[in-house]
């Protein structure tokens, strides 16, 4: 299907101006690009686990959503819209709605990887027709850049500093886009605010599916990777051309890269533009570069051989 | 739904909704959040080829657009991020002082 | 015709809930509990209820997906024991503070640890204060009562709170009781249909549940909205207690009076417990003892002012609780309540606590009795000789 940005420009904002995001976070940016592919003869409730996207589009009485919306608590994002979702089925069955609604979750990283994994789980499981999206900027960027289970090995965060007995976060993160796709919902995929198309595509695909779709989107947030807020997409862009995120879905159970970098860049690329990696560049973390390289390298061969690209 | 919530401030406990909800949907349209601006985006709308970049990448809703033509910003919520101008591909947006464009604003007005 | 059957308690509450007819049924299994959503499973899967289950895989998701379902413009009903209340403790907050009128059903168990399935209280004693009306059953009639007329309460404009139905788990629970069941019309007429306020799922008028109250300030003004809720709920749980016992025979209100009109001393309790506790009284009653019992059905909110009129006139009161507060030198909680509900009364009648039951123990004749003969002496001598008792403890000298 065709897809033109000049057709989603006359599509429903979902979201309005005056929310209280940092300026240049990635964050809004990958929920006006999902909503903006939501049908448009629908109607959404959506739901935000407690962080960023929550505090600063809900200070009451101030809410920028168009939608219905619903917050509860941190670690419950999944379960809460799946009440919402039997609730919208429990009024149809009884003939007492008429309206049609799609059900959206948007949860950080550490609302989604970490501490709502099992409600997201548990939610996934039971097959509600919702559509979670992961905003990923890869630590706790509401609390103060915490290091979450997305934060990639190496990175500085405040409670994965760097120091004399420390090069930052010193485990890997989790694949938790894989850890989705293995409930054999209908639609899981990766997707990076720096490609619309793309994002748009897999949220059209997300929002047709009957049943739970998750979609693990990386969303750059300048304050915690420490780099000039200009360069939002960018970076997003760069964290796909260096394979460190691919982007692909998993639909049906078959994976398929849905973009390839024309050529895979060294991770070095996108680490270099940082705060939170600079101390790698220095002379005793000279190997530290090349362990991050080696594990990119081997998601990358796993991913290409899912893929049947290998 | 008309919610006016100008006095709030001064609200007994009795006139919030109840359980803090918001009865109204998009209330944060009222809120400024230009205030927080120190670069302001300026289009040269001649160089612009209305690819809406600017507009699929904002984060704050800011990039007015009407009839597939690229109108402006809303300057209202507008932050001033920058990456506007940073992803446009023909270089038609720039990123000015704000307190100079506010004076030139003043000036021109005045 | 009403149906009288042989029930227990769980089957009460179930039955209740079938009745009911409740949209969403969000809940996660727990010993004793389970027996509820088992024989509400059933009902689902026989298609003799239209409720829709959520097989939630904790008790957190269970009350969370219970406040996504109440937001949404639902009547929602769940239940839960012991440690499956201790998970959900963050959302019953969440719920009473969004002003969501769900139902739980708790079947009061002990808290670990050590792990411990039987009955006390300490469950849903530890959640007096997260804005939920208390409702205590004394047997698997009141539980269905209870429950019944939980929603009426639950859902009232001047209250909108959420409400916890308690029976004591395995003796109310797991007991076979004559129960009486009421018609289904009956019940659909009693409970009505519901009206959300702002529900989600209002297309044309989008609504913002949850919002943050970081920079306004406004949190004082909520709270103070909500502690209102509680504070109107007494003359609706009244009402709706008289109106139900105009239809089925059994009307209910805060508590009930047992022997209490000239009595010497009394014993306070909740629960099962009062079952016996109001033998014993029948039985001290022959020997001359001018005892008397207040059974408390309502813990919250706390009928204070009525409960000192109540015990105004009796020289020596025990206090029941089948928790402890872990104060140290307060006593259970109903203890502490009650004689704080005393501070301002000219009259003040000498004040003990018991704790007992805890983790199932029984509470047999004997024990009640040796309550009575000390509350007795304590009304002849005017003296408390232990404040704080241990009714049933082992204390024998270590061998």
């Amino acid at each position: 299907m065709a897809l033109k940005l000049k057709d989603l420009t006359k599509n429903k904002e979902w979201l309005t101006g005056g929310h209280r995001m940092c300026a240049g976070c990635g964050a809004p940016t990958a929920v006006r690009q999902i909503l903006l592919a939501a049908p448009q003869d629908t109607n959404l409730v959506v739901c935000n686990p407690t962080g960023c996207m929550e505090v600063s589009t809900t200070i009451y009485p101030y809410t920028s959503w168009r939608a219905s919306y619903i917050h509860s608590a941190f670690e419950n994002a999944a379960a809460t819209i799946s009440g919402v979702e039997t609730a919208y089925n429990a009024l149809k069955k009884r003939g007492k709605l008429e309206d049609d609604f799609h059900f959206v979750a948007f949860g950080g990283d550490g609302g989604t990887y970490d501490i709502g994994f099992q409600s997201l789980s548990g939610a996934l499981e039971r097959g509600h027709r919702m559509l979670y999206v992961c905003y990923n900027n890869e630590a706790y960027m509401n609390t103060g850049i915490q290091r979450s289970g997305a934060t990639p090995y190496g990175a500085w965060s405040t409670t994965s500093p760097f120091g004399s007995e420390s090069i930052g976060k010193v485990q890997n993160r989790k694949d938790l886009t894989a850890i989705v796709a293995a409930h054999n919902i209908p639609y899981a995929a990766q997707a990076s605010i720096h490609n619309w198309r793309d994002v748009a595509r897999k949220a059209q695909k997300s929002f047709a599916v009957n049943g739970p779709s998750f979609i693990n989107i990386m969303a750059p947030c300048h304050r915690g990777w420490r780099y000039p807020m200009e360069k939002t997409i960018e970076l997003a862009k760069l964290s796909f051309e260096t394979c460190i995120w691919p982007l692909y879905e998993v639909e049906e159970g078959q994976w398929k890269l849905t973009a390839k970098p024309r050529e895979k860049k060294p991770v070095e690329e996108f680490l270099k533009t940082q705060g939170r990696f600079r101390h790698l560049f220095t002379p005793e973390n000279k190997g530290q570069i090349q362990i991050i390289q080696d594990f990119v390298d081997r998601e990358w061969e796993t991913l290409l051989k899912r893929c049947g690209e290998a | 739904m008309t919610w006016d919530y100008s006095d709030m401030g001064k609200w007994s406990w009795k006139k919030h909704p109840r359980g803090a909800v918001i009865p109204k949907a998009g209330t944060a349209h009222d809120y400024k959040t230009g205030g927080w601006r120190s670069q302001r985006p300026i289009l040269d709308k001649e160089k612009c080829i209305n690819c809406f970049f600017c507009f699929i990448y904002c984060p704050d809703t800011a990039i007015i657009v009407k009839d597939e033509d690229m109108k402006g910003f809303d300057l209202k919520h507008c932050k001033g991020c920058g990456i506007c101008a940073h992803e446009c591909p023909k270089d038609a947006i720039t990123m000015v002082d704000e307190i100079k464009a506010k004076q030139q604003d003043e000036s021109a007005s005045a | 015709m009403p149906r009288t059957v042989a029930a227990i308690g769980t089957d009460a509450v179930a039955e209740a809930m079938r009745q009911i007819n409740p949209d969403v049924v969000p809940a996660y299994p727990i010993t004793p509990q389970t027996a509820i959503v088992e024989t509400f499973s059933q009902m689902v899967a026989d298609g003799r209820v239209e409720s829709l289950l959520i097989n939630a895989e904790s008790e957190h998701s269970a009350m969370s997906a219970a406040i996504g379902a109440a937001a949404a413009g639902t009547r929602v009903m769940t239940a839960t024991s012991s440690q499956g209340l201790a998970l959900m403790w963050e959302m019953l907050y969440i719920a009473s503070g969004l002003r969501l009128p769900i139902i739980l059903a708790n079947v009061n168990r002990s808290l670990s640890a050590p792990i411990n399935i039987h009955c006390d209280h300490s469950d849903s004693m530890g959640a007096r204060d997260s804005g939920w009306i208390q409702l205590f059953s004394e047997n698997g009639q009141e539980a269905y009562d209870n429950t019944l007329q939980a929603v009426r309460i639950a859902e009232h404009p001047d209250v909108k709170l959420p409400v916890m139905v308690l029976l004591d788990g395995f003796i109310i629970s797991h007991s076979i009781d004559r129960v009486d069941f009421l018609e289904d019309d009956k019940v659909q007429k009693f409970v009505g249909s519901y009206t959300p306020e702002y529900p989600l799922l209002d297309a044309k008028n989008p609504v913002t549940w949850g919002a943050f109250d970081g920079l306004y300030g406004h949190y004082f003004e909520f709270k103070r909205a909500q502690q209102q809720g509680m504070l109107n709920a007494p003359a609706v749980i009244k009402k709706v207690g008289e109106e139900y016992g105009q239809m089925s025979g059994r009307p209910y209100g805060f508590f009930e009076e047992y022997h209490m009109e000239d009595a010497e001393f009394a014993v306070v309790a909740l629960g099962s417990a009062t079952g016996t506790i109001r033998e014993a009284v029948d039985i001290a009653r022959c020997a001359d003892m001018k005892v008397g019992m207040i059974k408390l059905r309502m813990f919250r909110p706390f009928p204070a002012e009525e409960l000192v009129k109540a015990l105004s006139g009796v020289k020596a009161v025990g206090i029941f609780d089948r928790s402890d507060t872990f104060s140290g030198t307060l006593g259970g909680p109903v203890f502490v309540e009650t004689r704080s509900a005393f501070y301002e009364s000219p009259v003040k009648p000498l004040m003990s606590s018991y704790i007992y039951g805890l983790g199932g123990r029984d509470l047999s004749f004997d024990l009640i009795e040796k309550a009575f003969a000390e509350l007795e002496e304590t009304a002849r001598t005017g003296k408390v000789k232990e404040r704080i008792n241990y009714l049933g403890l082992r204390e024998g000298e270590v061998e």
